[in-house]
């Protein structure tokens, strides 16, 4: 017979990681190209739209500032956080119900595949998401100030924000045992909103929910695209009258830390229970709820 | 592991030592032991519930044992690396996994896994236009997954699992849901995998039609451990399994069961005495569902099931059994 040699493979890793960007824009392009996820897409910009026209005339209270104005990049920064919280929580979840992580368990280094092709797939489609956010920015467009330095900042937010949202949410979903939980952690998200200060300026709020909201990455990706996009007056709208950069980027490295040290053990020990049968166990309780 | 073993050993692709497996305070593998060599299929059989699924998950690696000693390609599962696991194919029921991938493209990316454990003999991945001919997906190559019928994605799921041009597959079950042509096609399948891949291949099933077309060897897996270990003929020897001698005389038809390797002696018996009357003659060799069924009444009724060897306690008494 023929040797086998087990020998150790030095490329295999690095042609898990191309597999795994290529199998993101696969992703990618399948989402982009399916009407259910483009009206998903589509569908929250638009009623941000309506928001902010209707909320034409009203103004950051105790100012002259137009209160859409503010709203607008506040949506910014929180569209971030759901695409990298929810969308890596949401997805694990139900990839790990239809037996799709299993998959990439049975293939030879197919979890580094996985995770890279998630990281491309959030990349790219909470990007996607923060473009069609034009649509309600074209109603707002005369009260933001946007320059290049707004760009510059806009896209540190967006890297920093997903840094520090992806670990979180994929260890969040590594708890997860049922795709049905998803919706927990959905309404959970948007009770997160109220205190964050998206829809309205969190200095209205009382104190004490003034620390709940700056406790969370909603806030804080609110907070930074603000400073991005509004012109510098309206700082005085901010809790400390300040863009507070600095606390921004401690609070949100801290969330990527805890992200990135809890994610790799969770999702290890999820990972380790995935087997045949409990996929299957999961289509047997699937099916016979009988949705 | 180096080039230079060279011993009989060295064909043993599966070789598992008393291996336990509780949960809790059940006992579900009391002491399972078998061995499978470089191109053998192997059949594991059982009731539901006897452990198939957890032996099976334990040697992929899946699952994690309580006891016991088990090599798979020469690797304990429990510390399987991924070179090890390149050399594995796992062949999984998908359900809604990978919905929206092309047939082609999920092969493509999969099999890109597998490249770079690439050697001169054992070229890797599998050509995906080959592999789709021989699961017989070659027109549906750019079809959605989800589009795909139950049977197709089964033969997808063979696919998947034989990508990486594995020396030893996993089947669970593989032809649940398939429709006797696709059948026929996925025992021509193993074969072949078996034959000219030299693949071993380890497959569980409850059609003990299938298990006899495409085993050489049966495990019969009962109460957490293996009761029977053999080919189907030795297993109806084992158990006395008879066979079936059939007639019609005098209008009427006889079913006799005879100890199976005593037929021949009986029908020239039978010949030799029934003055020209006996007509539509067949004799049926013991199936491997007499012998599973018996077996497994056996271990049920709480009897060792190992020590038939003598061929006798199982067989009826000569009777003649009549129907009309």
């Amino acid at each position: 017979m023929t040797e086998t040699v087990v020998r150790q493979v030095p490329d295999a890793r690095g042609a898990a990681v191309r597999a795994g960007l290529a199998r993101g824009m696969i992703e990618v392009r399948q989402s982009l190209t399916s009407p259910g996820d483009l009206i998903w897409y589509l569908f929250f910009p638009i009623v941000f739209a309506v928001v902010l026209t209707f909320m034409r005339g009203s103004t950051v209270p105790g100012t002259s500032f137009a209160l859409g104005a503010m709203v607008l990049p506040s949506i910014v920064g929180m569209s971030i956080a759901f695409g990298g919280l929810v969308g890596a929580a949401s997805t694990l979840a139900v990839e790990r119900e239809d037996g799709t992580l299993l998959r990439a368990k049975a293939t030879p280094n197919g979890m580094v595949g996985y995770l890279v092709g998630k990281i491309v797939n959030y990349t790219l489609t909470t990007l996607f998401s923060l473009v069609v956010l034009v649509i309600p920015a074209w109603t707002v467009r005369h009260d933001l100030q946007i320059d290049a330095a707004s760009w510059l900042t806009l896209g540190g937010i967006f890297v920093l924000g997903m840094v520090a949202t992806v670990p979180i949410g994929t260890a969040l979903g590594s708890l997860l045992t049922s795709s049905a939980q998803t919706g927990l952690l959905l309404l959970g998200s948007m009770l997160l909103i109220a205190p964050s200060g998206i829809f309205y300026p969190i200095t209205a709020l009382p104190t004490w929910l003034q620390w709940v909201g700056q406790a969370f990455p909603f806030y804080w990706l609110g907070l930074g695209a603000r400073s991005a996009m509004l012109p510098d007056a309206m700082v005085a709208a901010e809790i400390g009258e300040s863009w507070r950069t600095t606390e921004m980027v401690a609070v949100l490295g801290l969330w990527a830390v805890a992200g990135l040290v809890l994610a790799p053990i969770l999702l290890r020990r999820m990972a380790r229970r995935e087997s045949g049968s409990s996929v299957a166990e999961r289509r047997e309780k699937w099916l016979t709820r009988g949705m | 592991m180096d080039g230079s073993m060279s011993s009989p050993r060295r064909d043993v692709v599966i070789d598992v030592r008393d291996l336990r497996m509780r949960y809790g305070t059940k006992d579900v593998l009391t002491g399972v032991s078998f061995t499978a060599r470089r191109g053998d299929v192997v059949a594991l059989l059982g009731p539901n519930g006897a452990g198939k699924t957890t032996t099976i998950e334990i040697l992929e690696g899946f699952r994690m044992r309580s006891a016991g000693e088990v090599s798979v390609l020469g690797v304990d599962p429990a510390h399987g690396d991924e070179a090890w696991r390149a050399r594995l194919g796992v062949v999984l029921q998908s359900w809604r996994d990978h919905v929206r991938w092309r047939v082609r493209e999920l092969l493509v990316y999969l099999g890109r896994f597998y490249a770079p454990y690439s050697t001169p003999e054992q070229r890797r991945p599998w050509d995906v236009d080959e592999l789709l001919e021989i699961v017989g997906l070659t027109e549906h190559a750019d079809q959605r997954i989800k589009s795909l019928s139950g049977g197709q994605r089964r033969r997808l799921d063979v696919a998947i699992g034989i990508v990486g041009r594995p020396e030893l597959v996993f089947l669970d079950e593989p032809t649940a849901g398939f429709d006797p042509h696709a059948r026929r096609e996925f025992h021509e399948l193993i074969h072949r995998l078996a034959d000219f891949e030299s693949s071993t291949i380890l497959i569980t099933t409850h059609d003990l039609a299938e298990a006899e077309r495409v085993a050489d060897r049966i495990l019969v897996l009962a109460d957490g451990s293996i009761v029977a270990d053999g080919s189907v003929d030795e297993l109806a020897r084992q158990m006395a399994t008879p066979a079936e001698v059939r007639w019609t005389q005098d209008g009427q038809r006889h079913v006799h069961p005879v100890p199976s390797g005593d037929a021949t002696s009986f029908v020239r018996d039978l010949l030799a005495t029934d003055g020209g009357t006996v007509s539509e003659l067949q004799v049926k060799g013991a199936s491997l569902e007499d012998t599973y069924m018996a077996l497994v009444r056996r271990v049920e009724s709480g009897q060792p099931a190992h020590s038939s060897r003598t061929g006798q306690d199982g067989v009826p008494a000569t009777m003649q059994e009549v129907r009309s």
